[in-house]
Parts: C-alpha cells; sequence; structure tokens
C-alpha cells in the first residue's frame, strides 16, 4: 500500500546548517494495522511520517500509494491525496487559537463544502465518541493537554481518512493522559480497520498489546524493523 | 456523512481516493464559500485591534479623498446647471489686451449679422469693500426694474456684511462721493453658488457709482438663432468688429471645469502624503505575515487545505476589511458632502475669497466615479494581502509549520 524506495530527505541543502534527516531509507507498509516508529530524538521518524503524509517531498526517493507515485505529484493533487486519505495528529496538537473546539474539527471540511448540518452533527459525533462534548464551545485555549490531544485526534478524522498518522502524541502529556489517548488511538481506532502510523520514543507506545509493527530508526536509517 | 463510532467503512471501498474532475466540479462552491468567510470573519475577530486600527485609518482615507471628489464633481455639476441659462454669446471690447466699455453703436453691428436674434447691452463690475477685504459682483438687472438707489444683495453678503431687506449699504463711488443704497431684497441661497458675491442694481445707480457715460456698456450678449452655429456667428464677430472678444457659453463652462479640476487636484496632492502613509500601513499590516499566521497557513494545508483555498479566504480577508472601509467612507462622505455642508473641503474647493458661498448640492451617485475610487482604494489592499498569503502557501505544510 505504502512504499517508499531509497528516500532521501536533506534540510538547508548546500548550506553550512545541512541536515540528512532520512538516509535511503526503503520501507513496506500494509493497509491496517498499528506500526510504531521509534529511535531517539533526531532519529527522523518525524520527518518519516512528514513525508508518508505527503507534508513534504523527499529530496531523493520515490512514495507510491497503492502504486502511484506520490513523490513527484503536483502540490494541487498532493492535497487532494492528504484530505481524503490522511490525519494528522501532531506533537504540539497545532489547534488554531481563538476557535472553538467544534469549530477546530470542523476545519478540515470546510473545503469540501459539505452542508453545515451534515458537518456538524459528524463533528459533534466525534466530540461524543471522544467524551468532549461539553467542550464543543470551548475555545480551544482553555482546554487541557489531554483534551486539546483528542480534539487533535478528532479533527484527523473528520474527513474519514484510510490512515492516521500521529508524531508523537503522548510527548506532551502526563501518563494519565497518555494512557487515555493512546486507548483511544490504539483501541477503538485500529479495530475500525485504519491503518494507524505512529512516531513515538514513549515505552507506553510502543510497549502496548495493539501493536502490530515496531520500525527502529536511528541516524535517519532503519534499524530494525519487529512484527508484534 | 457523519461519523459515528463503529459505522466505517474503511474495509469496503478503496483505501485511496483520488478524486475525478467530476467530484471536483460537484463540490458545493456556494458552501464552500461561506465557510471561507465565516473561517476569515473569525480570523479577523481573533486580531481585533490590529484589523480595527487598520479599518479605522482605512476608513478615513476613502472619507477624504471621496469627500474631494464628490464635493468638486458636485460643484461642476451645479455650476453647469445654472449656467445653462447664461447667454450663448457674450462680447466684450479689447483695446491692447484689456477689457475696455463697449461702445453702444457695437449693438447695431452685432445686431445686423447673419444669425444674430438680439444682442444686448450689459452692465457690470467688481466692488472691493475695504471693511470686509472682499469684492463684491455689481450687475444691472433691467428686469428688476429697480429704483435709482435700489439694491438686491446675495446672500453671503448679506451674511457677512450682516445687513438684511431695509437696510441701507454705503458704496464709495468713483467720484469719491458715498453712495448710499437701499436694500430691497437678499438672493435666494439655492443660487448661491453663482451669486455668493452679487449685488443688483439699476443701470442709473451702476452708472453714478462708476462715473459711467450713458453712451457705453460693459459687454454684451447675444442669442443665436442656432445654438449649434454660436461658434460660426463668433468668427463673423471677430471679422465685423476686430477689437472684439466673443465669449461662447461652453467656454465659460470649460473655465469653472478647470477652476474646480484644478482645485481638486491640488487637493488630492496635498492628500498624496495621506495616502502614501496608508499604504505603508497596510503594506506593513497586511503584507507582513506573523509567524503565527504563516504556522496557521501551514496548520491548515497540512489538515487538507488547498492553495487555492488560502489564496480564497486571503481575498475575503481583503474584501471583507476593504469594502467595509470603503463603503463606510464613502457612505460617510456622501453624508458630509450633501448633508453635512462639506464643511471639510469647501474652503479649498469653493473659494471665493471671503463670501463661501453657503448651498447645498443635489445628493447623486456618479457609477463611474464610485468604480474609479473602489479600484484605486479597494484593489491595492486585496493585492497586498493576497501576496504574501500566495508565498506562504506554496511552500510545503511541513516547513511552514515549522516556521
Amino acid at each position: 500500500m505504502i512504499e517508499l524506495r531509497e528516500v532521501s530527505k536533506v534540510f538547508n541543502q548546500g548550506q553550512p546548517n545541512e541536515c540528512r534527516a532520512l538516509r535511503k531509507l526503503s520501507l513496506h507498509l500494509e493497509r491496517g494495522g498499528i506500526t510504531v516508529f521509534k529511535g531517539p530524538s533526531g532519529s527522523g521518524k518525524t520527518t518519516l511520517l512528514t513525508l508518508i503524509g505527503c507534508l513534504a517531498r523527499p529530496t531523493a526517493g520515490r512514495i507510491t500509494l497503492d502504486g502511484r507515485l506520490l513523490s513527484n505529484l503536483p502540490e494541487r493533487f498532493l492535497t487532494e491525496v492528504r484530505r481524503h486519505t490522511f490525519g494528522f495528529v501532531f506533537q504540539q496538537f497545532n489547534l488554531i487559537r481563538g476557535l472553538t473546539v467544534l469549530e477546530n474539527v470542523m476545519l478540515p471540511a470546510y473545503p469540501l463544502g459539505k452542508p453545515y448540518r451534515e458537518l456538524r452533527d459528524g463533528a459533534r459525533a466525534l466530540l461524543d465518541r471522544f467524551r468532549l462534548a461539553a467542550k464543543a464551545d470551548s475555545r480551544v485555549e482553555w482546554l487541557s493537554g489531554g483534551e486539546a490531544q483528542r480534539t487533535a485526534l478528532a479533527r484527523a478524522l473528520i474527513n474519514d481518512p484510510a490512515v492516521l498518522i500521529a508524531d508523537e502524541p503522548t510527548a506532551n502529556l502526563d501518563s494519565a493522559l497518555s494512557r487515555e489517548v493512546l486507548g483511544l488511538l490504539l483501541g477503538e481506532l485500529a479495530m475500525q480497520g485504519r491503518t494507524v502510523l505512529i512516531s513515538s520514543h514513549d515505552p507506553l507506545v510502543f510497549e502496548a498489546v495493539q501493536v502490530d509493527r515496531i520500525i527502529e530508526l536511528h541516524d535517519g536509517r532503519m534499524v530494525g524493523d519487529s512484527q508484534c | 456523512m457523519p461519523v459515528e463510532a463503529g459505522k466505517c467503512d474503511c474495509h469496503t471501498t478503496p483505501l485511496l481516493l483520488f478524486p475525478t474532475a467530476a467530484d471536483s466540479a460537484m463540490r458545493p462552491l456556494l458552501e464552500r464559500q461561506k465557510y471561507l468567510i465565516d473561517y476569515t470573519l473569525a480570523a479577523l475577530l481573533r486580531r481585533k485591534t490590529r484589523n480595527l486600527g487598520l479599518l479605522l485609518v482605512y476608513t478615513l482615507l476613502v472619507f477624504l479623498f471621496a469627500s474631494v471628489l464628490l464635493l468638486s464633481q458636485g460643484l461642476r455639476r451645479e455650476a453647469a446647471l445654472l449656467l445653462q441659462d447664461a447667454p450663448e454669446v457674450v462680447v466684450q471690447k479689447l483695446v491692447a489686451g484689456r477689457h475696455d466699455p463697449l461702445p453702444a453703436a457695437w449693438l447695431d453691428t452685432l445686431r445686423r449679422i447673419r444669425g444674430v436674434s438680439s444682442a444686448k447691452g450689459r452692465l457690470w463690475g467688481y466692488y472691493y469693500d475695504p471693511a470686509i477685504k472682499a469684492n463684491y459682483t455689481l450687475m444691472v438687472a433691467p428686469e428688476r426694474e429697480l429704483g435709482a438707489d435700489e439694491i438686491v444683495v446675495g446672500a453671503a453678503l448679506a451674511r457677512i456684511r450682516q445687513i438684511g431687506v431695509g437696510d441701507y449699504l454705503s458704496l464709495r463711488a468713483a467720484d469719491g462721493r458715498p453712495l448710499s443704497l437701499h436694500i430691497i431684497g437678499v438672493l435666494d441661497s439655492a443660487s448661491e453658488l453663482l451669486d455668493a458675491d452679487l449685488l443688483l442694481l439699476s443701470e442709473t445707480g451702476f452708472r453714478q457709482l462708476f462715473q459711467l457715460p450713458p453712451e457705453v456698456y460693459t459687454d454684451a450678449v447675444l442669442t443665436v438663432r442656432n445654438p449649434r452655429e454660436a461658434s460660426t456667428v463668433a468668427g463673423k464677430i471677430a471679422l465685423a468688429l476686430p477689437a472684439s472678444r466673443p465669449i461662447l457659453r461652453a467656454e465659460i463652462l470649460r473655465t469653472y471645469d478647470a477652476v474646480f479640476h484644478w482645485r481638486e487636484g491640488m487637493t488630492f496632492v496635498a492628500l498624496g502624503s495621506l495616502l502614501l502613509a496608508f499604504l505603508i500601513l497596510a503594506w506593513d499590516k497586511a503584507a507582513g505575515l506573523s509567524a503565527e499566521e504563516k504556522r496557521e497557513i501551514g496548520i491548515l494545508k497540512a489538515i487538507g487545505w488547498e492553495t487555492g483555498d488560502i489564496l480564497r479566504m486571503k481575498l475575503w480577508e481583503g474584501a471583507l476589511l476593504s469594502l467595509t472601509a470603503f463603503l463606510a467612507g464613502y457612505l460617510l462622505a456622501w453624508w458630509q458632502v450633501f448633508y453635512g455642508g462639506a464643511r471639510l473641503f469647501a474652503p479649498v474647493l469653493k473659494g471665493w475669497a471671503v463670501l463661501y458661498p453657503d448651498f447645498r448640492l443635489t445628493p447623486t451617485v456618479d457609477l463611474q466615479q464610485v468604480l474609479v475610487l473602489l479600484a484605486v482604494t479597494v484593489l491595492p489592499y486585496i493585492v497586498a494581502t493576497l501576496i504574501p498569503g500566495w508565498r506562504a502557501a506554496i511552500v510545503d505544510p511541513d516547513a511552514a509549520m515549522r516556521g
């Protein structure tokens, strides 16, 4: 389903501060299941998820999705793929301040032009599912870390994506909140047949029983790949 | 479809969706625009202080420019309306290029010119009143049948001299003797644009004041049978009376037009520095996206917004702010010019030295003028908001979020 062939990513290429985040990495990811990318900080986990999720382009190599080459698609088509195939949960939540929880969840669907009632009901259903119904009209800057991450999770699912990408979803949460968010990510979502890709160096994540595959990265290279 | 727990159909549909062109065309465009406007309004309100400040300055600028445009155009229109009844041809006598009294004998010569239906001698002149340091325009009005010491004065003149019907106005005659004139009427303020400083008197009174002999006039006014032939008649007059200077009504209108255009231009030059200051402010506020705004654009792209959606959002942002400012500024200017007495620019645009006319312009809206003002004030701002939005939107979402 997702295939990476000798993918490299270099930031600030040709400059004194050049940084090789990924080095000729090849990988094959099947549909469904939970895959965790683990490794120390700076190992290339976030960059890898960014490339898979079409948030950036590789410096070299090819990325295909169900056999279709993504790495050289024009921006417009890349956005379409991103919108319909991927849902993102970021380490820093990346919610839009000043908007309510409900508005943040609805935001990815605005360009689709769905009827308002349908969109709002869908967003409310997600908030119900993540026990955020009472916070629907609260501004996101008033939320706790766990609530913000659950809002981000609901936002990632509003367009019903096939692949959910979560970058360090527990990095800014304490243990109790981490367990709560992880429970939602690993339990309920993977049960629905979604492909879940998580980057983390939190043992709570990669030691969870629901994880199907762990890929270990170091210095931009894959140094381990184990099925659980 | 609302997303409900346990009802995801991910297994039954192909995993990857590449929407077709037909799908894109089916998108409910209107709904999309509503969402974009909704988001834009929320974004504008989130930066309330900055946007409110910008809106106020913008409104003020539109107000000032629209005031000048509306007032000067209103003045030109009003002058043209009032001059509709002006004589088609005026003939003056020149001596070495200077105006000189016109001999009464010229009137017969003028009447004999083919195409001229009537020729009348006119008596008028200027009188400097040191009391108010202003010039009056004195004119004989035979149709009013005024007595030798009777006069009718313009509304502005009456106002500034604080005189009215029944009062006496004393003028110093050319021979040095004072001439006491009885005011029997004040001219209607509706025509004040042209007769603010006017003083109407009898022929006897005029000749007495200026010590003018009975066989001369200030100039002559002609009516022609076919107004379209006025310029041909003027040519014939110049041939028959080489010392004459025929002036056509169209030339008088052109002069008024040029005077108002000149004043309008001078005012715009004075406002130029204000416009420049606004452009710098607008560029700074609209063009310089903050790190937070850039990051926000990155987030929107990451969650599925296209570059086009960002541009449309920025377009709405620029349009909402600039159109609101334009509407507010233009409506304020319109009210100020047509109902508020145009106090702001009247001293510059009306002129008339000391005697400013007090009159109300007829409220009108000139579509062409509105469009020009719209293009000058709204379009640059929209462009200033679009360009930085586009620059931020074309970078990869990941790079935009990292800043």
